[in-house]
């Protein structure tokens, strides 16, 4: 099925929506919920605005497909034109949000997911989805509270890479993720390696992966635009 | 504290600022008039405005004028000019002269989100969006400015993802009250962020360009992150959506890559997914960014490529590379050099 099917953007138009649920899960950074009423592939992103008329901005959908609520994922930005009005609504409040789009599929194939702190919400929802076998995640955040349900992931065992750049802990890598890639012997080249944060992170990851010898056909990225 | 620019403003903006300064109301065509007619250097030599006036304005505006830092020159003749955007940014912006046509490619952000695997301006990652007086400003102050025939926004950044301060530059270039410029010699390049094409389409004349590159979708998406957001198939049918007469003009940019979009195959796909849309197809030469593991189509396969695309009916170009030398060709501008942000994860 092509990406059309999902994307139409008469399917942009913005439905109010009724939270159901908002927490602060680490300083900053919250997670917002409301009844599911519609159907997603992992990896899709909603458009979101406090009101219809309103610039919306897109977040990956956090939560599985078979999951009651969707969740989505943000950090305040202090001064943004949606986050601070976003981290206050209450249960009973309405925002309003597109239907899913976008083609950032999660896949049951094996896969290399790389994400830097609030990136992680498209592989959430591919974990919560039941796209568990044969993955690798490697997460990146500033400090110990940055590796948002990190207890859910922790069944990966040695494959979840929790790159910390600011702090110290126990199983904790010490340093950017490129720093972690660079210093790999061996990086799997026969799946593909998925990432979601900001331009600098995809851009810079990439840039690893591929000094690394993985082919850039094997790259897929979703930049925070 | 920085006062606001005068430079930049629209003339409704100028209307509302008057009229909350208790300024006559013409008063805002004749800062207009100054601005982007007589390009006055100093407010207080806008001589027609009472001194009362004019002291109330520097009072609480700046003009906004920025000089350019640094000019390079290519052994072709084209210029590429760095302009300070505040502390510590700069963008590009270069001048291209031909025999007939003199272009400016402008920039509208400082570095880019969008993270294109070709392009050296995405490696720096995203500074700032330019304000529509910074963006004008690179054509204010353009040595040659009076020779101008055609502006390009392929410069810097991604112009969709500054709507507002871009389509209020537009205004500026294009207004009667503004440069006058007619919209058919200003493009706007765009990766395909759809609902600004759309917002595009409905409200500036200009000239529009997509950056296409491929015409298979999970090809581009290796290409340009943006796929993952809006498809191809959603920018093209966006594009179809509208009639956009014989005045105006859609054309796609096609950087060519060895063995990656040069085929035959692409040929025949670009064939059927243009199908219904009048527009042309420019083939860029790809220059060559550090690390990259793309590698850019031979002349002969380009001319090849041309050639069978115009058979089938799409006209198509090959654009000539110019100020390669001074990285000042397509997909070459950076200031990644004079960035001095830290990036932690």
């Amino acid at each position: 099925m092509t990406s059309l099917d999902f994307t139409g953007t008469k399917k942009l138009t913005l439905n109010p929506v009724s939270i159901t649920g908002r927490v602060e899960i680490a300083p900053s950074v919250f997670l917002i919920s409301f009844r599911r009423d519609f159907s997603f592939i992992p990896g899709q992103v909603l458009a979101l605005a406090m009101q219809p008329t309103d610039q919306y901005r897109f977040y990956s959908i956090a939560s599985g497909m078979q999951d009651p609520e969707v969740k989505l994922l943000f950090d305040l930005k202090p001064g943004g034109q949606l986050t601070p009005a976003l981290a206050a609504v209450n249960p009973g409040d309405i925002i309003y949000t597109s239907m899913p789009t976008g083609n950032f599929y999660g896949t049951a194939k094996p896969a290399v997911w790389i994400a830097a702190g609030t990136g992680i919400a498209p592989f959430l929802s591919m974990w919560r989805s039941g796209l568990k076998r044969d993955k690798i995640l490697v997460h990146s955040g500033r400090f110990l509270h940055s590796f948002y349900f990190e207890e859910e992931f922790k069944s990966l065992e040695n494959n979840y890479i929790r790159c910390c750049t600011r702090e110290s802990g126990d199983g904790l890598y010490f340093g950017r993720i490129n720093k972690w890639i660079e210093e790999q012997k061996r990086l799997p080249n026969d799946r593909r390696y998925f990432l979601c944060g900001s331009a600098e992170m995809v851009v810079d990851t990439r840039d690893a992966l591929i000094e690394k010898g993985i082919s850039y056909e094997n790259i897929i990225a979703e930049i925070y635009f | 504290m920085n006062k606001p620019s005068l430079f930049g403003t629209t003339l409704s903006e100028l209307q509302e600022i008057v009229a909350e300064i208790g300024m006559p109301k013409f008063t805002a065509r004749q800062i207009a008039n100054w601005l982007y007619k007589k390009d006055v250097a100093a407010i207080a030599d806008m001589t027609d405005i009472s001194a009362e006036n004019r002291r109330i304005l520097e009072e609480k505006f700046d003009l906004g004028l920025v000089q350019h830092s640094k000019v390079q020159v290519s052994v072709d003749g084209t210029k590429k000019y760095l302009f300070p955007v505040g502390a510590l940014k700069f963008i590009e912006a270069a001048y291209i002269p031909e025999q007939t046509r003199k272009t400016l490619c402008v920039s509208s952000q400082v570095g880019c989100k969008m993270g294109c695997l070709f392009c050296m301006t995405g490696k720096q990652g995203f500074q700032a969006n330019l304000s529509a007086g910074q963006i004008v400003n690179q054509v204010r102050n353009l040595p040659e400015k009076d020779q101008l025939t055609n502006l390009v926004y392929m410069g810097m950044g991604e112009p969709f993802d500054n709507m507002e301060e871009v389509m209020k530059s537009l205004e500026i270039f294009t207004s009667e009250w503004g440069y006058g410029w007619s919209p058919k010699r200003i493009t706007v390049s765009t990766i395909g962020i759809v609902p600004a094409i759309k917002r595009f389409l409905d409200e500036s004349q200009c000239h529009l360009a997509v950056s296409l590159h491929t015409p298979f979708e999970d090809e581009r998406k290796m290409l340009m992150p943006i796929q993952t957001v809006f498809s191809l198939s959603e920018v093209l049918e966006t594009i179809r959506s509208y009639d956009l007469g014989r005045q105006r003009r859609v054309s796609f940019e096609y950087i060519m890559f060895k063995d990656l979009n040069d085929t035959p195959r692409h040929v025949k796909e670009l064939a059927r997914i243009l199908n219904g849309i009048r527009c042309r197809i420019n083939l860029i030469r790809f220059h060559p960014i550090p690390n990259t593991p793309l590698k850019g189509s031979d002349d002969a396969a380009i001319e090849q490529f041309m050639v069978a695309l115009n058979n089938k009916g799409i006209r198509t170009t090959i654009r000539v590379s110019r100020g390669q030398d001074i990285y000042a060709a397509c997909g070459l501008l950076s200031t990644k050099e004079l960035v001095k942000k830290p990036v932690d994860d």
